[in-house]
Order: C-alpha cells, then sequence, then structure tokens
C-alpha cells in the first residue's frame, strides 16, 4: 500500500493503463466524469466531459471531504468511511477510498444508477488496485537507485530563481 | 508529498500557510492570487464562515513555469487560525511539503504567536513529520502596524533555530511573493535531494 509519507510518482505505462481503466468504467457505469485524486488534493487523472469542470478545484475539494469524514470515522472509532455518496437534484458523486491513498470519483445523472455505479466501481477497485501497487514497486525500484535518470537532480539555483520571473 | 507525474511531466507541490486567527494566512493567498496572470492560476477557494473567517481551508493552484521540461505546480493552502479548529487543521498538514508560518506582529498577539507554533510543532508529530526537516520560511506580518513586537524578540522566541525569515505586510502585499518564492525555492532543493 502507499505510505501516507511517500511522494507519489506516476509513469507513462502505469498512467495509460489507468486511464484505460477509467474510460471504461466511465462506458460501463454510464458516469460522466470520473477522476482519481491523490489524498493529498492532487489529481492523478480524470476522463469524461471534463472541459467546463475545474478539475483542480475539485480534487483539493475531494481530498479536504475524504480528509474530514475520515476525521468523523476516527471519532466514532472506524478507520475510515470507504464510501461517500452525495445526491443532487441532476448529478450526483460517488466517492471511494482506493488502496488507502487514492480516491476514485464517479459524477453521474439520471442516465445512470447508485447500484450499477456501486457495482461498477467495485470491479474497478480491484483492478485499480493492482495498478497502484505495481505503481508503489516501480517507485521503490526507483527510490533504491537515486539520482539515476532523475530530472531533479541536476537542477540549479538559477532554474529555480528563472520561475519567480 | 510531492506528486510527481511522467506522464503529463508535472511536479505538484503543497505548501501550508499556517498561524495564529487573523494573523493574514488568506490574506497572503488573496493578494498572490490578485497579483497572478490569469493563466498561470486556478480559481482561489474558501471555505469560509459568513463573517470570512477561514473554517476549513483556502486553496490556491498556482503554475510557476518549467523546470528542465517539467510544469512546476504549487498548491497553496491555509489552516484556520482559530484555536478551536484543530481537528481540521491537523488534516490540512496531511501530505504537506513545505510551511509557512505568518506571525502577527501585534504586541498582544505575542502569546498567540507561541501557541499556535507549539501547536503547528505538535500537528506535524502526529503526522510524522519533524518541522526542522521540513522547508519552513517564518514570516512576520502586520510590520506596518504601531504596536508591532520587535523583530530581534519575535526571532528569539519564535525562530530560535534561525530558519529563513522575513517581513510582510500582506494588506499592501509587501514580502508575500518573497515568501512563496523563498518557500517554493526550498520545496524544490528538498526535491532535489530527495531525487
Amino acid at each position: 500500500m502507499l505510505g501516507p509519507q511517500s511522494s507519489l510518482v506516476m509513469y507513462d505505462e502505469e498512467y495509460k493503463r489507468i486511464m484505460t481503466l477509467i474510460e471504461k468504467l466511465l462506458r460501463e457505469s454510464n458516469s460522466n466524469v470520473i477522476f482519481l485524486v491523490d489524498k493529498n488534493g492532487q489529481l492523478i487523472a480524470a476522463t469524461g466531459e471534463t472541459e467546463h469542470l475545474d478539475t483542480t478545484s475539485l480534487a483539493s475539494l475531494t481530498a479536504g471531504n475524504i480528509a474530514a469524514t475520515g476525521g468523523l470515522a476516527k471519532l466514532i472509532g472506524e478507520k475510515e468511511f470507504s464510501i461517500l455518496f452525495h445526491e443532487g437534484e441532476k448529478d450526483n458523486i460517488h466517492i471511494s477510498i482506493i488502496g488507502g491513498r487514492v480516491i476514485l470519483v464517479v459524477i453521474f445523472d439520471q442516465r445512470s444508477s447508485l447500484g450499477l455505479v456501486r457495482l461498477r466501481v467495485k470491479k474497478a477497485s480491484i483492478e485499480l488496485g493492482v495498478i497502484l501497487e505495481d505503481l508503489v514497486r516501480k517507485t521503490e525500484i526507483h527510490d533504491e537507485a537515486p539520482g539515476v535518470d532523475s530530472p531533479f537532480a541536476e537542477i540549479t539555483d538559477d532554474d529555480i530563481d528563472n520561475l519567480f520571473n | 508529498m510531492s506528486f510527481i507525474n511522467y506522464a503529463s511531466r508535472e511536479i505538484n507541490c503543497k505548501i501550508v500557510y499556517y498561524g495564529p486567527g487573523l494573523c493574514g494566512k488568506t490574506t497572503n493567498l488573496q493578494y498572490i492570487y490578485n497579483k497572478t496572470a490569469q493563466d498561470a492560476k486556478g480559481k482561489m477557494i474558501s471555505l469560509a464562515t459568513e463573517t470570512e473567517r477561514t473554517l476549513f481551508f483556502d486553496f490556491l493552484p498556482l503554475a510557476l513555469g518549467e523546470i528542465r521540461g517539467f510544469k512546476t505546480r504549487f498548491h497553496l493552502y491555509t489552516v484556520p487560525g482559530q484555536v478551536f479548529y484543530d481537528a481540521s487543521r491537523k488534516l490540512i498538514l496531511k501530505g504537506v511539503d513545505g510551511v509557512v508560518f505568518v506571525a502577527d506582529s501585534q504586541e498582544e498577539r505575542l502569546d498567540a504567536n507561541i501557541e499556535s507554533m507549539e501547536n503547528l510543532k505538535d500537528n506535524l508529530e502526529e503526522q510524522g513529520f519533524q518541522l526542522e526537516k521540513l522547508p519552513f520560511i517564518i514570516q512576520y506580518n502586520k510590520r506596518d502596524l504601531p504596536n508591532c513586537t520587535p523583530i530581534e524578540e519575535l526571532r528569539k522566541l519564535l525562530n530560535p533555530n534561525g530558519v529563513p525569515d522575513l517581513e510582510a505586510c500582506a494588506a499592501t502585499g509587501e514580502g508575500t511573493f518573497e515568501t512563496l518564492k523563498a518557500v517554493a525555492k526550498q520545496v524544490l532543493i528538498d526535491l532535489k535531494k530527495g531525487s
């Protein structure tokens, strides 16, 4: 499982596998938008009708939401609430935690149903968990050989100063 | 912690502004938001009460530019400063890459600053962090006010380890970008060390 304090690293191969998986989930669950967020609020991947959505804000608020409900869970002696559901007049949001660290968000309307979304999310979560495990293993191997092809080892003070000019 | 995305060639880092109630954390973010070019910022979100006191957090995503072909994004968060929102403060510190402590320079807020600094250390320890090991900047805010504690005294009480610190007046913007730059620089240097 991804530790809460290890840096999350995403590679091309896993990113493509994740995108394929959430695109399939989007079709099979008849939903409008799906996105994947790190528990710290970083957007990992998104698919569906995202053009008119502020996905960065959605990611941050989803993580805040999960953090707040996680706090509530602990107060009553639960480890976490692994599924959250918000029902609106037209759109609904289904949020679930995968592998303890990543949050899967599904936005859907009347063309789908909570039952269908839950069913498809459950199946996809298992596959997503496998990809995330692979990602952790890859990151660990990378961490054991620090500096190898890392783009950050070469950062200079000038690079950093240039960001602010 | 930071999120490095090789697929989209992005680095994402989280910076948290901490400090006692009404010290100017939200004002820091608002100034940065107002003075940043449209294409470099996302929407600023404030989860605040009706009287504009921060209830959960403020959030401002910034895209600073590229380093070695990687887009560098910083997500700035503030915590609610009021003492009784401690549970929320702990949540926002999760996964933090760098901390800015905004101190209120007014004499009557000296105790509140010290209490908030202790609270920051406690809450970080609870998350398994040590303040000494994190990128950390102290900003002495509200230096324009007449009833300010002298800098030397603030330093002695709040900055015994001599971390980088600077003076500011967030309401007029003085020192806000310098603070952000200082913490961002430390975060990136940290990333370099860890890479």
